[in-house]
């Protein structure tokens, strides 16, 4: 059986480096399954978080020679395997152990956004009328598994850290889900504006090339609700209006 | 005091698929402090996979349908041996908890006129399933998710419980490990509801992920509690075969409801060779009639794909036994011919099915939209499991709960496809509901710290093992192998006997493992504390299948296959731990149904 070497960065936060392990691989196979055979002969304690392996969890969120990635959705035989494949933690949150990082910044800012807010029921019964067509466009944004590979990627967070004043695309696009939901009655736009950083997007759109669910994330989220930002608060005719209002 | 750090609720629900979010979200509606732990992160567990509906008699796309249909149903589907009165709550509950998660911003697909669309599924009479593309699992646990966070539950992310605490009969807490930095946590609780989900890891080929080890089932025998009808463990009739890395993982039974068909090598439609006499009235007696009722004529009878899960699997390993399976040891599934009926065909798959498409260009470089899929059965779910109270989900030791798939009942020998959605929801509901009760009538009780020092000098015990104990990967996978090839689909007296004999071999060596390492973070110790789960369940498993010589639902014996065994009444199967630790089964006859009941069925024909 056709072998190939996998160099995994090892180590917690204190201390790490890359390790070469070297392993069958045969047809079909994808990275996670190399990593799960080395884990399961040669490297018991090997830390990586999975749990579905198709593509529908996004747990298993690594990066493979450099890419953000799914390990469950990378294929050997789309990557070189003459030369090591590089398998390390994503590089946007702090490492735990091995290729686990600690993603709970995400959950605390998922917690502080303003809830979904429908309107009242449009029938006695409790329940709610909407057109397929008006929830196409958001079912996009409800794809979206949490793998937070579009967090990784982003600079704002990767290079600049800046994750106390801006979401990342993640929360946009979690955003634009509540923002554009045809019941939802809640107005999200001056958080956007203020405390979720939207701003600093310069729309690179380099989330929008590692989303596995392939969401049109800069485009279809991020740009739109810069653009009711802008409306709402840069609108000169609006302006106007508040201060002729207030 | 113990010197692990505490944390105290009035309930500790252990498990957030689905259900655990569902009960946990109600136990807190009244203002109980509620901690809900996850084994892995929130939103990852299996609810997340399940693909093609929820089913709830919401009548909205036939008007023909209500929950004494839904009853009937899920009555035939679990071949009379599910507890009816859960049946009945079920059938009856579950539009609402389905209309409940809109209001918490779920989006399911709509009819013209706005409403819920439902879809077709087997053994489902009319069109029941509210679904959202082949996604519905993950809207679902969003939905509960993003409103669950805003309740006030305390999460415990990446934690796993190892034991339940008692405090005489009484559950009083629970005893765990943070995966992080591998400390113990010790939950202290009124009530407890276990809601860990399925067994699936006890099989070699199986949709389910490394979490399914049966860890509510196996605290709850530990504790006292009831397991009941193990031996009923479906096989979908729909895992991927190829490539050799995916096998196991799920093809939604969405795919048949929409019109896609299975086929041998001989290119025959081998489903209409063997259809079941209880089922032969709703079934078409052509495959014209069949496509029609896939595309909504009320007055066709669904085709012979959308049988129920256990007759659909046997079905395809008798015709890749026989010889006319695929390349691979499977056979065909194919969606894509619906395009000599219908005009953009790819278009309209690709927008049914959208994650299966990607599922099979991503990791097979098939193009369901042109060619047919492989497929054959894959371990998928447990009916069986801890047995509860109807109404309470109670289990028979007071303080402890169940529901969601490690609960057992509403599905006797076999589950319909989209009515596990249905079972947390409502189930999960009622767990929650009535452990805040039995939490604001019961005071706290104290633990009993000698009992936590026991455990957690035994699930240290991995890593004091001589070194030249066993890996605990190579057990597991041992144990896996072992209960395919014995405790699979087809199973008889030597096997199941063989099957007990190498599972107490098997616990023999897993207490022996060694696990290298320290504490943080470290899958070979986690696998090594998972394993005695996997040893219960699976002993449990055999032993129930080796007492039901019959071949009913999803449980078939070689040696026993008539459905009944002569002399005898319906019963359940019950395994308990006794009072010197061994593993006992008895028989529990089930009670005659009502002629309330009775009479639905019949009307239901």
């Amino acid at each position: 059986m056709e072998k190939a070497t996998f160099r995994i960065w090892r180590g917690d936060a204190n201390e790490a480096q890359y390790v070469d392990y070297e392993t069958e691989v045969s047809e079909g196979m994808v990275v996670l399954d190399a990593v799960h055979r080395i884990q399961a002969e040669q490297a018991n304690d090997l830390a990586v978080r999975w749990n579905c392996k198709a593509g529908k969890c996004g747990s298993c969120s690594a990066e493979v020679n450099g890419n953000p990635k799914l390990l469950c959705m990378t294929r050997l035989n789309d990557l070189p395997l003459d030369q090591p494949v590089t398998v390390e933690p994503m590089r946007a949150f702090p490492i735990i152990k091995d290729l686990v990082t600690d993603v709970s910044w995400n959950f605390k800012v998922k917690e502080k956004m303003k809830p979904f807010t429908p309107r009242p029921p449009d029938e006695e019964d409790g329940t709610w009328r909407m057109e397929q067509e008006d929830i196409d466009h958001i079912q996009e944004f409800r794809k979206c598994i949490e793998c937070f590979l579009c967090q990784d990627v982003c600079h704002v967070l990767r290079e600049h850290d800046l994750h106390d004043e801006f979401i990342g695309p993640r929360f946009f696009v979690y955003a634009a889900s509540l923002e554009m939901h045809p019941i939802d009655t809640e107005n999200r736009l001056e958080e956007l504006k203020n405390q979720d950083g939207i701003g600093y997007c310069n729309i690179t759109k380099c989330c929008t090339k590692v989303c596995p669910e392939h969401i049109t994330i800069t485009d279809n989220a991020i740009i739109p609700l810069k653009e009711r930002v802008v409306d709402q608060f840069y609108d000169p005719i609006k302006r106007l209006f508040r201060v002729f209002s207030s | 005091m113990t010197s692990y750090e505490t944390f105290e609720h009035d309930v500790l629900i252990i498990g957030a698929g689905g259900a655990g979010l569902r009960a946990a979200i109600e136990a807190a509606a009244g203002g109980l402090k509620v901690g809900l732990v996850c084994k892995s992160l929130l939103g990852k567990a299996h609810t997340v996979m399940a693909e093609g509906g929820v089913a709830a008699a919401l009548a909205n796309v036939d008007e023909r349908d209500s929950w004494r249909v839904h009853f009937a149903d899920t009555m035939r589907g679990g071949q009379y041996l599910s507890n009816a009165r859960m049946a009945e709550l079920h059938a009856k509950e579950s539009p609402d908890r389905v209309r409940e998660l809109e209001a918490w911003g779920a989006l399911f697909d709509r009819t013209k006129e706005g409403s819920i669309l439902q879809r077709n599924f087997g053994g489902h009479q009319y069109p029941r399933l509210a679904h959202v593309g082949d996604r519905t699992g993950l809207e679902m646990i969003r939905a509960l998710q993003d409103h669950g966070i805003h309740q006030g539950i305390d999460v415990h992310m990446e934690n796993t419980v190892v034991s339940l605490l008692k405090t005489g009969d009484r559950v009083s807490g629970a005893f765990g490990y943070e995966r992080e930095k591998g400390r113990f946590k010790i939950f202290s609780a009124k009530a407890v509801v276990l809601a860990t989900g399925g067994v699936g890891k006890a099989y070699k080929i199986t949709s389910n992920s490394w979490e399914y080890t049966g860890d509510g089932h196996s605290l709850a025998y530990h504790a006292g509690a009831e397991l009941i009808d193990m031996e009923f463990v479906q096989f979908h009739p729909t895992g991927m075969v190829w490539p050799p890395s995916v096998r196991g993982i799920l093809v939604t039974e969405g795919v048949r409801g929409e019109g896609g068909i299975l086929t041998n090598s001989e290119g025959n439609r081998f489903m209409f060779d063997d259809i079941p006499e209880l089922y032969v009235n709703q079934t078409a007696d052509s495959p014209e009639e069949g496509w029609n009722y896939t595309q909504g004529d009320r007055e066709a009878r669904r085709p012979p794909e959308l049988l129920t899960r256990d007759h659909v699997a046997r079905c395809i390993v008798r015709e890749v036994h026989e010889g006319r399976g695929s390349p691979h040891g499977g056979v065909f599934l194919d969606i894509a011919w619906i395009k000599e009926k219908i005009p953009n065909a790819p278009e309209h798959i690709r927008r049914k099915l959208p994650s299966m498409y990607h599922q099979f260009k991503e990791l097979a470089d098939i193009d369901i939209t042109q060619e047919p899929m492989e497929v054959g059965p894959t371990t998928h779910y447990i009916m069986g499991g801890i047995r509860v109270d109807a109404d309470t989900q109670m289990t028979c030791v007071p303080g402890l709960f169940a529901a969601g798939e490690c609960a057992a009942g509403l599905h006797g020998a076999n589950r319909l496809g989209g009515n596990s959605l249905s079972d947390l929801l409502v189930f999960g509901k009622r767990a929650g509901e009535y452990a805040a009760q039995f939490a604001a009538d019961n005071g706290e009780v104290a633990l009993d710290d000698s009992a936590i020092e026991e455990i957690a000098q035994q699930v240290l015990k991995p890593f004091d093992n001589p070194e030249d104990g066993d890996n605990p990967y190579e057990i597991q996978a041992q144990l896996q192998d072992k209960m395919q090839e014995l405790v699979g689909i087809a199973r008889s007296q030597e096997s199941l006997t063989q099957a007990l004999g190498e599972i107490q071999a098997l616990r023999e060596k897993a207490n022996q493992v060694h696990t290298i390492g320290n504490r943080e973070y470290n899958s070979g110790w986690h696998t090594a504390l998972d394993l005695d789960c996997l040893l219960t369940v699976s002993e449990s498993i055999a032993l129930a299948a080796l007492e039901r010589k019959a071949s009913i639902g999803a449980h078939s014996r070689d040696d026993f296959p008539e459905k009944e065994e002569q002399g005898t009444e319906k019963y359940n199967t019950i395994v308990q731990k006794t009072q010197d630790s061994t593993m006992a089964i008895r028989r529990e006859p089930i009670p005659e149904l009502t002629e309330e009941y009775q009479e639905i069925i019949d009307e239901m024909g």
